[in-house]
């Protein structure tokens, strides 16, 4: 059959061949470790080279730089400015869509942009249709994922009210662009493809729409090399302040790039952070399988021996042995994570809305792997071997003699009695080889404890979901204003039909500073005791807001590196811009975002702009919801409208779409790896004890209860299991949350009994399922041949 | 030498068998253990079974102790077929009525000497006294001690008590001095005689030491897969008195 193999090498094909279903078992728990670790590292370099691509090759502006009204000729002075590579203006302006079938209103970002420029900054990839015809005003260029989410196709006409004016369009073509990854509705902090559609039209159509002739609103820069952003940032407010500049900023706070970065980093924690404790339980359960495996093998070692071979030899015969199940192991876990990650970094490109993905082939995991699992084999084989050829072959070929077992003592004795002679057996059995009853129990404690972490990790995010939109945001819509406006636009809101409760905020944008530190972010003001937008700390409780100071999150203020009692350096980035300062009055953990909240009123009189409100929250009659939309989309100065319910839904839907792939091919690697670390104790325990087993057949037990003996003892280790897995799961979960938080998330850390509940019946599963495997194993026991074989 | 009746000599045949057969695998590598075994063993008899390896003994053994299945032919037990039984049946049957004493004596080595009875005694219908039994065997004052504690010999006379203690209507033996010094297998075997004639207890014993034939009531010989004689004795020996 292999006639250029040695005798002994025949053996180990045909020992492999075997114990297959173990083998199989092992592989696979190994490999799910392996493939985890090289499919997040290569998904996580692939999506970081797509991501760079991208930004590169569409030009992604490295600062944007917002005014009221610039005078086109400024452009030149914007790009004689030490460390600028390339300057545009650009008209951007808030919008509202009409869709026929949709009777809830749209925001629309409008963007002027030139289709014959060659490679404008912030380019955009034509995905399907045409480029806008640079001489007709009626054609646009739509962002891909809104046309996908509304069932729009090139050649559709569209209608946007821009600046109170309703103009009628044809979509040209349908677009991905670098700046809107991200798609996200004014005011939201959750993406909404489907209600947010950015829109690009000729200058000329904007000129008109934004009564803009021969000026720009918006500039975007990139980059020379050895550019100086804080500098640049100083320059572009000091030129565009005549001309109404609000606060030039860098791509970092640019909202879809930060957003994007955010989730990277996020994916990028989870793959650094989870594959490693799933290779390493694998790892530690390869080491404890292999080291069983081999000393159900002692009695073949002493026979080899006795034939003459030397330590060495089968020293080497056991390594090759538990090499080929290791390196298999490892190159199926490479082979799988290489593909799974091809998979995932498809699956991430169309999450984002990538017009390519950069498939980085990795190979430097492949050598890291095969050198884990050939150690962890190894040594686990070593420890095995070591005390096998350690015995002389007679003792070996001798009948062994039966292990020593004490009655016990005390509590033990005690509860012996009580026991009938099966139970008894599993009892004395765990009781005189504690070390190995210790190790397969944690073994399946590690195994589960990766159901836990996995179940918490979704817990985890659903309570988010849960607190940002059934208690923080209790309202159906949110409506915000393009600039804040008289609280008598909130008097016209509540005077709609169909309006039950309207709840006024205002929000600024500013820059905080406290001594080196800086942040662009907002400021939220309330009202008194609001309703429908609360602010709530981590224990869901309202945070007081009141007098002059204000509260931030603890995220914000570790950022800032300031505490209560500080005062807050507050530049206003809108208005007459004033730069405050602010006592801090409190911080309080948040869930999402950096938020930053003042009372109202306070608010607006220390920006001396009284009842000025930036949108409202709203809580309306549901049937009547048509009727409000409509009245809504007549009030000209609206820049969104949100729709809670929706979002809510969508949200959990992207979430499920793309991280949630992770999520759940992470969760069915714990599962493997819990059915093969079962799997391999009954069946090594079942070895182990065959002829102990015939011998119960022989006295007339039946099958069940012969297995009882076998998988009483796995029972009782699963379920000694329970409480080290739900103790590592929280460990493991503990950690990663914090690992995991980023600015936009604070990953909460709760414990829901159900992840653990989770867990356990998934190890149970396991468990049913490998004894259900050994209990065949048992029925088929061939009792005038096992007894023919001492053990 | 074969009696056609299944009470010949107005004793009732604890064992009937016709034509039984077993071959172990296929076609050229066909292995004949038995070929067309015909025999009966009247109740209460000590039975010795000679013969050289691979002779078939063993397997005649495993059908009648319901440990394995024959190929064809009948084999009765009273008046049971064993060779018409189920799985479950012959689990049955082990389970009342047979005890197994075995070479390297198959004890639990997690449990003592008197757990090891209890182990059958607890399954059995209507068992001996644990006590009892290692009593028989004469280890009453060993009954605390672990397999690891007790000599090749009496971990073998453990394993005759356990097979003992369930009252079993036969008891099977293969190789019960296999592994035992000479002076050891002695007591193994007065044991079993004991049991034989305190109980009534039919008894198979597969030895490969002749000698042993001489306790026996009746001694049955193999070669090839075949009865090559059957050999009545009238006038038992103690097994003290064997010459190994």
């Amino acid at each position: 059959m292999f006639p250029f193999i040695s005798t002994l090498d025949r053996k180990l094909l045909r020992d492999l061949w075997r114990i297959k279903g173990q083998a199989a078992a092992i592989i696979f728990v190994i490999a799910a470790g392996i493939s985890l670790f090289v499919m997040s590292h290569g998904m996580m370099v692939s999506l970081d080279e797509t991501m760079r691509a991208y930004y590169e090759r569409y030009r992604f502006a490295d600062m944007y730089a917002p005014a009221k009204r610039a005078p086109d000729h400024l452009i030149e002075q914007l790009r004689a400015l030490p460390g600028v590579n390339d300057v545009e203006g650009r008209i951007s302006g808030g919008g509202l869509v009409a869709l026929p079938d949709v009777s809830a209103p749209i925001s629309a970002r409008v963007l002027s942009f030139d289709p014959e420029a060659r490679s404008p900054i912030n380019n955009v990839h034509l995905s399907s249709g045409r480029m806008m015809s640079p001489t007709r005003s009626d054609e646009i260029l739509l962002l891909k994922s809104f046309a996908d989410a509304q069932g729009l196709e090139p050649g559709d006409p569209l209608s946007i009210t821009m600046n109170g004016v309703r103009h009628e369009f044809v979509i040209a073509g349908l677009v991905l662009s670098p700046e809107f990854i991200y798609a996200l509705p004014p005011g939201d902090f959750v993406p909404d493809p489907g209600r947010f559609a950015a829109i690009w039209a000729n200058k000329e159509t904007m000129e008109a729409a934004y009564d803009l002739d021969g000026a720009f609103n918006e500039a975007i820069l990139t980059f020379a090399p050895g550019a100086n952003e804080q500098f640049l940032i100083d320059e572009l407010d000091r030129l565009l302040a005549p001309y109404g500049a609000v606060g030039a900023y860098a791509r970092a706070d640019q909202i879809s790039n930060k957003f994007l970065v955010e989730e990277l980093a996020q994916l990028k924690t989870m793959g650094r952070v989870m594959p490693p404790i799933f290779l390493a339980v694998s790892i530690f359960l390869l080491n404890v399988v292999i080291t069983r495996l081999v000393q159900t093998e002692r009695e073949q070692i002493g026979l080899i021996k006795a034939f003459g071979y030397s330590n060495g030899d089968v020293g080497w015969h056991y390594l090759k042995f538990v090499m080929a199940i290791a390196l298999g192991g490892a190159l199926v876990g490479w082979a799988g994570g290489f593909w799974l990650g091809r998979m995932i970094g498809e699956i991430y490109q169309a999450y984002f809305h990538f017009p390519f993905l950069v498939f980085v082939a990795d190979f430097s995991t492949l050598g890291l792997v095969l050198a884990i699992s050939a150690f962890a084999a190894a040594a686990g084989a070593w420890f095995a071997v070591r005390s096998a050829i350690n015995l002389t072959p007679a003792v070996a070929m001798r009948p062994p003699a039966p292990p020593k077992f004490k009655s016990g003592d005390g509590f033990f004795r005690a509860v012996s009695r009580l026991l009938d002679q099966p139970s008894r057996m599993i009892l004395r059995r765990l009781a005189r080889q504690p070390l190995r009853a210790i190790l397969t129990t944690f073994g399946i404690g590690a195994a589960m404890g990766l159901s836990v972490m996995m179940r918490f990790n979704v817990n985890a995010t659903d309570y988010m979901l849960d607190v940002s939109f059934n208690v923080i945001d209790r309202s159906d819509v949110l409506v915000t204003f393009v600039e804040p406006l008289s609280d008598k636009t909130i008097l016209e809101l509540e005077g709609m039909e169909g309006v039950t409760l309207v709840e006024a905020f205002r929000s600024t944008p500013v820059m905080f500073r406290h001594e080196r530190e800086q942040y662009l972010g907002a400021i939220t003001g309330l009202p008194d005791n609001p309703t429908l937008n609360r602010a709530v700390d981590s224990n869901l409780q309202d945070v007081e807001v009141s007098g002059d100071g204000i509260v931030l999150s603890e995220k914000l203020a570790e950022i800032l590196g300031v505490s209560v009692g500080d005062v807050l350096t507050v530049e206003v980035r809108e208005g007459r811009r004033p730069t405050l300062e602010i006592p801090i009055t409190g911080l309080v953990e948040s869930l999402i975002g950096t938020p930053a909240y003042m009372d109202m009123s306070a608010l607006n009189r220390r920006l001396k702009e009284p009842n000025r409100v930036s949108g409202a929250y709203m809580k309306i009659d549901w049937t009547r919801r048509d009727a409000v939309y409509d009245r809504i989309k007549a009030i000209p100065l609206v820049a969104g409208v949100s729709l809670r319910r929706e979002a809510y839904e969508n949200f959990d839907k992207m979430i499920e779409e793309g991280p949630g792939v992770f999520r759940h091919i992470m969760t069915v690697f714990s599962i493997v790896i819990a059915a093969g670390v079962v799997y391999n104790s009954a069946r090594i325990a079942y070895i182990e004890r065959q002829h102990d087993l015939a011998s119960l057949r022989v006295l007339g037990f039946t099958k069940i209860e012969t297995g009882y003996v076998l998988l009483g003892e796995l029972a009782l280790l699963t379920i000694l299991a329970l409480p080290i897995g739900s103790a590592l799961g929280y460990l493991i979960w503990s950690y990663i949350a914090t690992a995991m938080s980023t600015e936009l998330y604070q990953i909460p850390t709760i414990y829901k009994e159900n992840g653990l509940g989770f867990a356990a019946i998934i190890v149970f599963l396991a468990t049913a399922v490998a004894s259900a495997f050994v209990q065949n194993d048992v029925s088929k026991i061939e009792m005038a041949t096992a007894l023919k074989t001492r053990d | 030498m074969l009696h056609s009746s299944p009470s010949a000599d107005g004793r009732n045949l604890a064992f009937l068998t016709r034509d039984l057969s077993k071959v172990y695998g296929e076609g050229p590598a066909a292995v004949h253990a038995l070929r067309g075994v015909d025999l009966e063993i009247p109740e209460g008899e000590l039975v010795v079974l000679l013969g050289p390896s691979g002779s078939g003994k063993s397997t005649l053994l495993n059908i009648l102790g319901g440990i394995d299945r024959a190929t064809s032919g009948q084999a009765f037990f009273l008046k049971e077929e064993l060779t018409a039984m189920n799985d479950r049946q012959l689990t049955a049957y082990r389970r009342r009525h047979v005890g197994f004493v075995f070479q390297f004596y198959n004890l639990m080595p997690s449990l003592t000497a008197h757990e090891n009875v209890d182990l059958v005694a607890e399954i059995a219908p209507s068992p001996m006294d644990a006590i009892d039994a290692l009593d028989m065997v004469g280890l009453k004052n060993r009954a605390t001690h672990f397999p690891s504690e007790l000599s090749g010999g009496e971990q073998q006379r453990v394993a005759i008590a356990r097979a003992i203690a369930k009252n079993p209507t036969v008891l099977f033996c293969d190789e019960p001095t296999g592994a035992l010094d000479s002076q050891t297998g002695v007591s193994v075997l007065k044991a079993l005689q004991d049991v034989n004639t305190r109980l009534g207890t039919t008894t198979l014993i597969i030895t490969h030491a002749a000698a042993t034939a001489a306790m026996a009531d009746r001694v049955i010989h193999f070669a090839d897969g075949q009865i090559r004689e059957v050999i009545v004795n009238d006038h038992k020996a103690s097994p003290e008195d064997i010459s190994w």
